[in-house]
Order: C-alpha cells, then sequence, then structure tokens
C-alpha cells in the first residue's frame, strides 16, 4: 500500500481502532484534513476552541480507558491545546495531540504560525515526537499510542511539518505492531518478595486501611480491589481521583479522603497502623502537613510508577507493578493461606470508626427558601439513580459532588483533579457522550468555570450531544470565596462574578433548553424533567446559596486529625 | 548532600537531551556539569552529569531519569569504584619571567602547552575535577585569561560496565 503522510496519519488512527478524535483545522494541517474528508471510518469532532478538543478527548478518554485522539494546528491552534495536554498529564489520561507543524525547511524561521510545540508540551506531557521523515510516520504514531496507553498514562504529542504531509509524496506503509523500544519497557508484574512482605504486613495490623487512588480506575482493577476490600474486612478511602472504583455505597466505604475529605476516612488514616497505598500518588491535598500524616502506620505502596514512590512520604515497602497485577497476586496468597487478620483488633477498629461516622460530617442545614449546592447533588444522585457519567468544573461544586454523589462504578466521575482545570466539564462531558451515545451525561459547573468554555455549546448543537448541564450558581467563585472568607478576613477580592449573562437565553441562542430553578422545592421536578429530555441538551441554572462553604476541611498546615467541621456537624443537625 | 556522577546512555534522538535538561530545570534539581556524545553505536549517546543532592532528591533524580522515554540505561558512578576525568583548555599570559614559571606549574600537574604566542600560552589539562581547580587556583589570577572545561566524563573500574 502507498501512502501519503496524510492519508498515514489517518490509516495509522484505524489501525489503532481510533473512532472519533476531536479537533480544529488550520493551514498547518490541511493536507490531513483532506485524507480525513475522503473516508468515513474516522469520525471528527469539530469543536470550537482547541482546549475543548483537549478536554474532550480527555473525558473520552477517562469514560473508556481508551486514548482520547486531538488534531489541531501549529501555532495558536497548539498553544491553545496546552491546558487541555496539561491536564491530562496531571491526572495521568492516554492521549495522543497531533500538532500541524510549519514546513520543515521554516522551523527556526519565526515562520507564520510557528512555535517551537514539542518545546512548549514537553514538561507538560508524557512524551513528545518531532516527525522529521515521512518514512518515520508510522512508527512514531504507534509509538505514540504504545506510549499514552501503558506504564502510567499520559499525553503524547506528535508534531507534524506540513511538508511531512505532502499529498504529492507517497510511500510503502506497514503499521509497525509488533513495536519494541530498548528505552521504555513498563513492568506490570509486582516483585513477589515484596508482595509477601506486603501480605505479613497486612495480617499483622490491627488498624488497617486501604488508600486507593486514580490508578485502580486505570487500571480497570476494581474487580481486584473489591475483592481484597471483602476477603480482608477492612475499610477503604479513596481520592478524588479514585472515586467510583470502590462502590460509594457500600459499607466498608468511608468515603473521600484529604483536604474536603470525610472525618472519619481521614481520622482513620491519622490513627490506621498500616496503609495500603494502591494507585495514588500522596498528593499534598490529600496528605494535609506532611509531617503529621499518618503518625503511626507503615506503608505499603503499589504503584506503576517508581518516581511516584517515596516521593512526597517515604514508604515502607513499595511495590512497583500494575495495580491489578499486584493485588491479583495478593489475593492468591491469601487465598491460598488460611491465616486471617486477627479479629479482636479489626472490631474495636471498626467500632472507633463508626464512632468517627457517627459524628455525620457532612451535614449540612437545609433550607426551604435557597437550594443548598448540598441538596442539589442529592437530589441529582435521586433523579437519576445513581446511574450517570458526571464531568465537573473546578470549585466548590466539584467538592459537593464528590462528597455527595454517591459513584458506585469507576470511570463515571471525570474531573480534572491535579491541574484543577476550570472550563473541562463542558467539553470533558462531550467526549463522554461521544463515548457513549444514549447513556446519560452531566456536567455539575459553576458560572465562573461554565463561562470559561462555553462556546462548547456550539459544538454540541452541531453533533447532537444532549448533555444536561447543572450550573450551580452561587454568583461568587466559590471556592476562591470561602478562602478569602476564611483566611482573608473577608476580603473577597475579585471573586464576585460580575456582569454574568441570563444563561437560560444564552443557551438558547445556542439552540439549546435552557431552564431556571431558584426553589428548592421545584429542582426535583425540573430535573426530572431534564433528563426526561432525552434527545436535548438541556442547561438548568440552578440559583444556588450564595454563602455555602465546603465542609469539613483540612486547612493548609494541618494534620488529617485537625479538620474543621461544618456548623451543622457541630451541632448534629439534619443530614 | 551528596556528590553523584550519573552516567546514562539514551537514544541519540532529537529532544532528547532537552528532555534532560528541561527535567532538572523543571524540578529544581542542582546539576553541576553536564557532558555528552554520541558512542560507538551512534543510535545512542552517553552522558555523564555531576548533581550534589540529598540522597532523597538523588533518588528521585534517577527515578525521574529513568522515566523519560529517551533513556535506555543509567548508574550512578559514584556508589563504586570509578574513575572520573574532565578537560580544560586554559589561556594564560605568560610575558618575560612569567613564561618559565608557568610552563613549570604545567608539567608538574602533566598539562601540555598546545599553543604559544610572545605573550600567552595555551595549556590543556586533563585529570579529575579537584586538580584542574588546583591547577587554576596556583596561576595568579591576573594571568588566567580564559577557562574551558568539557565537565567530567567517567567511566566504572573493573568490568562493571554500563552498555546494552
Ligand atoms: C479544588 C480541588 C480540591 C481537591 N481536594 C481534594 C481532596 O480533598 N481529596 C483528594 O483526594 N483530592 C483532592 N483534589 C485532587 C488532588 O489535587 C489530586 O488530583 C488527587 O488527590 C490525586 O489522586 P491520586 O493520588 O489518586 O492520583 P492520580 O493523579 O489519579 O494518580 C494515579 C497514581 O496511580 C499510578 N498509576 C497509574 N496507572 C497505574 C497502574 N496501571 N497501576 C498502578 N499504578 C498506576 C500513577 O503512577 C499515580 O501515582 C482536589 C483537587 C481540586 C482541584
Ligand atoms: C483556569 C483556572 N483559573 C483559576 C483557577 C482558580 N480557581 C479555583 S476554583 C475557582 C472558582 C470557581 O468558581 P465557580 O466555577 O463559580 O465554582 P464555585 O466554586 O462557585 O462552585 C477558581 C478561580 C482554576 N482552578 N482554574
Ligand atoms: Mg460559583
Amino acid at each position: 500500500m502507498e501512502l501519503s503522510g496524510a492519508e498515514i496519519v489517518v490509516q495509522a488512527l484505524k489501525d489503532e481502532g481510533v473512532e472519533t478524535i476531536f479537533g480544529y483545522p488550520g493551514g498547518s494541517v490541511l493536507h490531513i484534513y483532506d485524507a480525513l474528508f475522503q473516508q468515513d471510518d474516522v469520525k471528527h469532532v469539530l469543536v470550537r476552541h482547541e482546549q475543548g478538543a483537549t478536554h474532550a478527548a480527555d473525558g473520552y478518554a477517562r469514560s473508556t480507558g481508551k486514548p482520547g485522539v486531538v488534531l489541531v494546528t501549529s501555532g495558536p491552534g497548539a498553544t491553545n491545546a496546552i491546558t487541555g495536554i496539561a491536564t491530562a498529564h496531571l491526572d495521568s489520561i492516554p492521549m495522543v495531540v497531533l500538532t500541524g507543524q510549519v514546513p520543515s525547511a521554516l522551523i527556526g524561521t519565526d515562520a507564520f504560525q510557528e512555535v517551537d510545540t514539542t518545546g512548549i508540551s514537553r514538561p507538560c506531557s508524557k512524551h513528545t515526537f518531532l516527525v522529521k521523515r515521512v518514512e518515520d510516520l508510522a512508527e512514531i504514531m504507534r509509538k505514540a499510542f504504545y506510549i499514552a496507553t501503558t506504564g502510567r498514562p499520559g499525553p503524547v504529542v506528535v508534531d507534524i511539518p506540513k511538508d511531512i504531509t505532502d499529498p504529492n509524496i507517497k510511500i510503502p506503509y506497514e503499521y509497525p505492531r509488533n513495536l519494541k523500544m530498548r528505552s521504555y519497557s513498563p513492568v506490570k508484574k509486582g516483585h513477589l518478595g515484596q508482595i509477601k512482605k506486603a501480605v505479613d504486613l497486612i495480617y499483622k495490623a490491627k488498624r488497617p486501611i486501604i488508600y486507593s487512588g486514580g490508578g485502580v480506575v486505570i487500571d480497570n482493577a476494581s474487580g481486584s480491589l473489591v475483592d481484597l476490600v471483602k476477603e480482608l474486612g477492612i475499610p477503604v478511602t479513596s481520592t478524588l481521583m479514585g472515586l467510583g472504583a470502590y462502590p460509594a455505597s457500600d459499607p466498608q466505604f468511608l468515603g473521600m479522603l484529604g483536604m474536603h475529605g470525610n472525618y472519619e476516612a481521614n481520622m482513620a488514616m491519622h490513627e490506621a497502623d498500616v496503609l495500603i497505598a494502591i494507585g495514588a500518588r500522596f498528593d499534598d491535598r490529600v496528605t494535609g502537613h506532611i509531617a503529621h500524616f499518618c503518625p503511626q502506620a507503615k506503608i505499603i505502596h503499589i504503584d506503576i510508577d517508581p518516581s511516584s514512590i517515596s516521593k512526597n512520604v517515604s514508604v515502607d515497602i513499595p511495590i512497583v507493578g500494575s495495580v491489578k497485577d499486584v493485588l491479583n497476586d495478593i489475593l492468591r496468597i491469601i487465598r491460598e493461606g488460611d491465616r486471617k487478620i486477627e479479629d479482636d483488633g479489626l472490631t474495636s477498629w471498626w467500632e472507633r470508626i463508626e464512632a468517627w461516622r457517627g459524628l455525620g460530617c457532612l451535614r449540612y442545614e437545609q433550607s426551604d427558601e435557597v437550594i443548598k449546592p448540598q441538596f442539589a447533588i442529592e437530589t441529582l444522585h435521586k433523579v437519576t439513580g445513581g446511574d450517570l457519567y458526571l464531568t465537573s468544573d473546578v470549585g466548590q461544586h466539584q467538592m459537593f459532588a464528590a462528597q455527595f454523589y454517591k459513584f458506585d462504578k469507576p470511570r463515571r466521575w471525570i474531573n480534572s483533579g491535579g491541574l484543577g482545570t476550570m472550563g473541562f466539564g463542558l467539553p470533558a462531558a462531550m467526549g463522554v457522550q461521544m463515548a457513549h451515545p444514549g447513556k446519560p451525561v452531566a456536567c455539575v459547573t459553576g458560572e465562573a468555570s461554565i463561562l470559561m468554555c462555553i462556546q462548547e455549546l456550539a459544538t454540541c448543537k452541531q453533533h447532537g450531544l444532549p448533555l444536561k448541564i447543572m450550573l450551580m450558581n452561587n454568583g461568587y467563585m466559590g471556592m476562591v470565596r470561602q478562602w478569602q472568607e476564611m483566611f482573608y478576613e473577608g476580603r473577597y477580592s475579585h471573586s464576585y462574578v460580575d456582569a454574568l449573562p441570563d444563561f437560560v437565553e444564552l443557551t438558547k441562542s445556542f439552540g439549546h433548553v435552557g431552564m431556571r430553578v431558584t426553589k428548592p422545592s421545584d429542582l426535583e421536578a425540573a430535573m426530572q424533567e431534564a433528563f426526561d429530555r432525552k434527545d436535548e441538551l438541556v442547561f438548568m441554572d440552578i440559583v444556588i446559596d450564595p454563602t455555602e462553604n465546603v465542609y469539613p476541611m483540612i486547612e493548609a498546615g494541618k494534620g488529617h486529625h485537625e479538620m474543621a467541621m461544618s456548623p451543622a456537624s457541630k451541632q448534629g443537625g439534619q443530614q | 548532600m551528596n556528590r553523584h556522577i550519573i552516567s546514562l546512555l539514551m537514544e541519540n534522538e532529537a529532544g532528547a537531551l532537552s528532555n534532560v535538561s528541561a527535567l532538572f530545570s523543571a524540578r529544581g534539581y542542582n546539576i553541576e556539569s553536564l557532558c555528552v556524545a554520541p558512542t560507538d553505536d551512534p543510535s545512542l549517546s552517553r552522558m555523564t552529569l555531576v548533581t550534589t543532592c540529598s540522597e532523597s532528591v538523588f533518588e528521585q533524580i534517577t527515578k525521574q531519569l529513568n522515566k523519560l522515554i529517551d533513556v535506555v540505561k543509567l548508574m550512578d558512578l559514584s556508589e563504586g569504584d570509578h574513575i572520573e576525568r574532565e578537560m580544560m583548555l586554559i589561556k594564560i599570559r605568560a610575558e618575560k619571567e612569567m613564561r618559565e614559571e608557568i610552563k613549570r606549574l604545567a608539567e608538574i600537574f602533566r598539562g601540555k602547552i598546545i599553543d604559544v604566542s610572545d605573550n600567552s600560552y595555551v595549556i590543556e589539562m586533563t585529570g579529575d575535577s579537584d586538580k584542574l581547580d588546583a591547577f587554576v587556583h596556583v596561576i595568579p589570577e591576573d594571568h588566567v585569561i580564559e577557562v574551558v572545561r568539557t565537565g567530567v566524563s567517567g567511566i566504572a573500574r573493573g568490568v562493571k560496565s554500563l552498555t546494552l
């Protein structure tokens, strides 16, 4: 088969099984767009801003586990994509980003729409390639997908100068399926000696806890996690990124840990004698003040990336390997033996945990007059029966969703944790909906966040994406306002979102359905109506209490045991 | 804080070197010298890197370097017996009675005079970094015109080696 560079790009996508890509055309990728035009296998979703393309591909990847693919032009196309690349990088999301580049001969001359794309993306991607010869293109495409999807996944950028895709230069094409790279060979199997040590330690534990993270979701290892937790009868908590990997409705689940995590989860971390960290990276939002972190615990850490291990917190038993392989080895050893964790110890451990749980750290004060954000998320859960793909933007609404929407399945909660990118929610939801046609997909957002990528409402119209957008409209950058209230004596410097548009009319002008809800008593019926409109995008402007804060909270410099509680939890208010 | 010499083999690809140097600046690691050239296998480059840091930072440095896709293999030379060498070209003002004195000093340090003009010498010298420092120090400061150093390269003693 003889193909041009442009055709090789498209054919390689087909050979990778890519069905959908997200992109935006421009001069340096026109040859590729022409090749796309002449085929029907790879579907192209035209976004309205390249940031949207990257977040959409990211949402596609998070909800399926398959790599998301982006195609953008050189210069401003590439720079617009950077935020989305960095977002995917920090959360270890597999993505392949194809960027056009000025013709090889012009590189370095400050040519029209030239930027050093590999240079800019290097620090925020897993790897970058600049294609120098069309003969290398097929192999680089294969390498890009291989690197993006294996080991600790991440975004890979392939920068393609325009002359490489010249339709008039055809070369023989064969896709290098069995690629081997001497410089890159991630391990999957964990070291058996380390695994046995870990099992021994687990049996000695009196107050064990599992701290599970995004790695469990990434590795599709929920089943193994559930088996292990059930086998051992021990408590499990999860990071923001791991939510759904262990069913939230199960009593062994203590909820999220960390800055806005559950009191019982953080207290259990603080008191634990053995901590089993699984695919989690000891982020500062999770650990609180490092000096106070798990002071009594011996730590086992399972992670595929050696550089995650002992980076922030030094661990006692590191196990480098994939979550699924390692958990399955642990399970096998446990099932072959007939040992048990000492029941006496576990019983009193659970008693303490139940006492912490009894405090009801997520209590909030309900109101008849104004919609509370917590109530809005609870209503969302009720109306959708917990069966929903939910994306989020960044801010208080994100934390309320994480706390109150009880995710029972992995890949259902889709949010930017590491970079915390406002503007992520709507385009990510588009990617999710593209991957799961006919399934309910919602985006919870704030009035500040949604305006960062609002243009994508047009993409939703063009591609008929019936998203449900839940705007938690508090009129403030709530998360910023909360910090200013707590740490800057209420000086609300530039956190009031003035001059807001009329979101209902704005939505209508994009050709969608807009609704506004202001009364708690109307909320459920309105949400029900929104989800009943199966084929339409419905934008719900939900006017919520502008003063509500996210609790509980570990303030900066504090430890897990020093959480600030909500007024309602302190008083034992209604839940 | 310890001084470490890291020797690494990486793919001889465009961008490989910048991946390494960008890693050091992005993560705030200290880098004292960096020396890189292709090997007898033209598809591979060998780099020698010197850094001074705490042991925990050093652990992260090696992990992060290994994580770079282009890095094939690396080794901490300073962990075992090794030889390190650096080359220096130094241009020294050499006039009147100083001409003899500088020549004598160069001989003591086993340097070679490789260029001579009426009032200057260029001396080539190899050795470990301390030796080169010592030589620079014995030359009166106002006589040193220019110093060019390659940075350290090194090799393990005995059969131990960094090869594929
Ligand atoms: C406003 C805001 C508030 C936040 N508050 C909180 C909070 O209260 N609590 C909280 O938890 N987070 C919070 N976060 C998120 C936080 O910033 C981090 O993103 C998050 O804690 C990281 O989750 P993680 O440790 O699971 O790591 P991830 O980023 O999901 O990393 C996954 C880890 O698993 C490893 N891994 C990947 N694939 C595999 C595999 N196949 N096998 C084995 N290991 C693998 C990776 O190497 C990595 O170490 C907040 C974010 C925002 C924006
Ligand atoms: C792109 C970007 N800019 C700034 C921030 C800092 N930031 C974090 S939360 C937040 C406020 C978000 O406000 P809104 O979307 O209304 O959500 P709320 O907190 O009110 O629920 C800001 C500005 C960010 N995370 N991302
Ligand atoms: Mg807001």
